[in-house]
């Protein structure tokens, strides 16, 4: 039985961990709420129109993706620096002073982005409403208050990795969240120029979510390995680099699959072409690699002859399963299909990113964060073995099934556009609008709200289950 | 302990992943610095030069753009041509031109056009895409949008529709009222002519073939 890591009670550090993750927790159903209201307007146009309108709806929805991750990111940092490092994280005071920063800067940013939605043609705009730049729309004031809360926060993990004991889950880590607060740099400011905005724009983007997101998640696989299971430290670590080297090796010079349509030269095609062809690799190993530990170590148990699972948590794990899964298949699988640029030519800007988008999003991310929730709430009520409830099974189900659905119907609804508004009708305003009343895409519509709102349903019984499940009396103490 | 391979050394693979993620790095940079040579925006003398520049200056508002097969590419590529009027000029300097597409970029952004529609194929999905908005047949002389508004020419028709969109309803799905000043319509009709003049590499594939933009000098 693995069980070599503290618990929660008395750490610092681990209750500031519980702080970031219940925010995140917030920040994700809203997340869901206004993604709710978007789906609806796809199928009733008029739904909250010029009250808040799809722009809105959509801004929010994608940049409460973006901010409850962070927050988890940040909240899985703050909960496993003790157990690696042995040791408080240094500078947890300033820690819990920033995060208050932090929480009150997105609570402003939320309320201007719904009660003044726009403003005059001009700077202050751009400085105080947003910025309009799809995922990093928060404005000029809040970029550098994330960008200060990101520096104490990094300031906070080398500190504490420099003391104490430095694993190598921490030194990717450091090098890792080094280069996501750095990159953030490179969309904070304005050009009239768009091929030279969107070119360090997908700087930010693409290489949080195609690199630096990923090894992060790694990162945390690898702690969970060792945590949950007991796996090997020397092999998981081991993996870790090879994954680094290659998630770094494809993914930062994949970028150039965005660089195929925006201006920039053509050279970008074969580059683009040939990395990205390779950024599923990284994620089958992965998933080989969790998959591998786990049956190592319960062969292992096995051979002792007292069969008895060497998971002991067993909601996280499936969701750290799910993760290198849903990593594989919503980011390599999903992205692949439209990376090339003779398929991408026609699938660019249509709903096959949406449909990429939302598995990817979902299986790389949003699943290992909910498993390191979990991980939380078992290590803050001193639980040795924790086990699925009725909530936790129902909102797997759920929320993965969920998620599937949107993902396909997208796809389905992609096809229409690529076929109908671009190949035969090239790509028109005319074009556009035939493909959106095509049956196969008004219908796709309907079946993405059905799955949207079967997500959210999922969502309410996971927040049912993290809130309640460390008093239920089903766990082993 | 026995002989160990380097294969299962960890210090290899931590040093092997520095290595390919700096090689990696510098390549991006190096990268970069080619690719912002290419798309830095051009200027006036380029224009009247008939120097092609990928993302040609602010004055392409002073010509007539047109989106052409090119056979040696192998896809479309915009192509500068004579002289058009905008809004009823065709001598806007390049600090006129340059404040208008600098309006019009800001208005863009400021009116979160992104999140409804695709610029250069990026945004949002709810909308067409804008690329070459510029020059979608819906706006020529003969098109619906342009009757629709009453308008005698395509900037002022667009901008008409920028302004008022809710009045102009095209599709059960409406663009809202986002209070577009008539100066800020002007920038945005702009920044969307620019645009449509910036060489994508032949994105979108076959636009407006259905009749107009393509071979519409």
């Amino acid at each position: 039985m693995a069980s070599n890591h503290l618990t929660g009670i008395g750490s610092e550090s681990k209750q500031l961990a519980t702080w970031y993750f219940t925010f995140a927790a917030i920040i994700f159903g809203a997340q869901l709420l206004f993604g709710l209201v978007a789906a609806i307007q796809y199928v009733m146009p008029g739904f909250l129109f010029e009250l808040l309108d799809f722009s809105v709806a959509r801004m929010l929805h994608i940049n409460a993706l973006v901010v409850w991750m962070v927050f988890a990111m940040f909240g899985s940092v703050y909960w496993l620096l003790p157990d690696e490092t042995g040791i408080e994280t240094i500078g947890i005071k300033v820690g819990k002073l920033l995060y208050w920063v932090f929480v009150a800067a997105i609570v402003v940013v939320i309320l201007v982005y719904l009660f003044i939605q726009v403003g005059p043609a001009d700077e202050t705009s751009i400085w105080f409403i947003h910025e309009g730049r799809e995922y990093i729309e928060a404005p000029r004031w809040a970029d550098i208050g994330i960008v200060v809360v990101a520096l104490g926060f990094v300031a906070n993990l080398f500190l504490t990795g420099t003391t104490g004991n430095r694993s190598g889950i921490v030194t990717v880590l450091m090098a890792d969240m080094i280069a996501f607060a750095g990159l953030y740099l490179a969309g904070m400011f304005f050009t009239d120029n768009i091929s030279v905005d969107q070119y360090w724009w997908w700087w930010v983007i693409h290489l949080w979510v195609e690199a630096t997101w990923e090894v992060f998640v790694g990162a945390i696989a690898a702690y969970g390995l060792i945590t949950m299971i007991g796996a090997h430290r020397k092999v998981v670590e081991m993996w870790l680099w090879i994954e680094v080297a290659m998630l770094f090796g494809s993914g930062i010079l994949g970028i150039g699959h965005h660089y195929f349509w925006i201006g920039t030269p053509e050279y970008w095609w074969e580059i683009g072409a040939l990395f990205s062809a390779l950024e599923p690799l990284p994620l089958v190993a992965m998933f080989i690699h969790v998959l591998y530990d786990w049956g190592k170590t319960q062969g292992g148990q096995d051979a002792t002859g007292v069969e008895v699972s060497v998971i002991n948590n067993k909601p996280a794990f499936t969701w750290f399963v799910l993760n290198a899964f849903g990593n594989f298949l919503g980011a390599g699988i999903w992205g692949f299909f439209h990376t090339l640029p003779q398929v991408n030519l026609y699938t660019h800007g249509t709903q096959f990113t949406s449909a990429h988008g939302h598995l990817a999003f979902f299986g790389a991310y949003a699943t290992i964060l909910i498993g390191m929730m979990y991980i939380a709430v078992q290590g803050t009520n001193g639980i040795k073995v924790m086990k699925h409830t009725k909530s936790s099974l129902w909102a797997v189900s759920m929320i993965v099934g969920g998620v599937m659905g949107m993902t396909i119907a997208l796809t389905v609804a992609g096809y229409v556009q690529v076929l109908v508004s671009r190949a035969q009708m090239g790509a028109t305003w005319a074009g556009y609008f035939d493909g959106q009343s095509g049956m196969w895409f008004a219908q796709a519509m309907d079946w993405r709200l059905l799955m949207g709102a079967i997500t959210f349903l999922g969502f309410l019984f996971l927040v049912k289950d993290l809130l309640s499940t460390g008093k239920n009396p089903v766990h082993e103490r | 302990m026995a002989k160990t391979s380097v294969w299962s050394d960890n210090r290899f693979w931590q040093r092997s992943a520095a290595w390919i993620t700096g090689f990696s790095a510098v390549l991006l940079i190096w990268l970069t610095f080619d690719t912002a040579g290419q798309i830095s925006m051009g200027t006036d003398a380029d224009l009247q030069n008939g120097v092609t520049k990928r993302v040609p200056g602010p004055t392409v508002i002073n010509y007539k753009i047109s989106y052409e097969m090119s056979t040696a590419r192998g896809h479309e590529v915009p192509v500068i041509g004579e002289k058009e009027k905008f809004f009823g000029r065709d001598d806007w300097s390049e600090e006129e031109a340059g404040a208008l597409l600098h309006l019009g970029k800001l208005g863009s952004q400021v009116k979160n056009c992104m999140n409804c529609h695709t610029l250069l194929g990026n945004g949002a999905y709810y909308a067409p895409d804008l690329t070459k908005a510029w020059l979608d047949p819906a706006w020529q002389n003969d098109g619906t949008m342009q009757a629709m508004t009453g308008k005698d020419t395509k900037e002022e028709a667009m901008a008409e529709f920028l302004q008022h969109p809710s009045t102009y309803p095209t599709h059960a799905r409406m663009m809202p009222d986002l209070g577009i000043t008539a100066e800020e319509a002007k920038g945005i009709v702009a920044f969307l002519k620019h645009m449509s003049s910036i060489d994508t590499n032949g994105f979108p594939r076959n636009f407006g073939k259905i009749k107009g933009a393509v071979h519409g000098k």
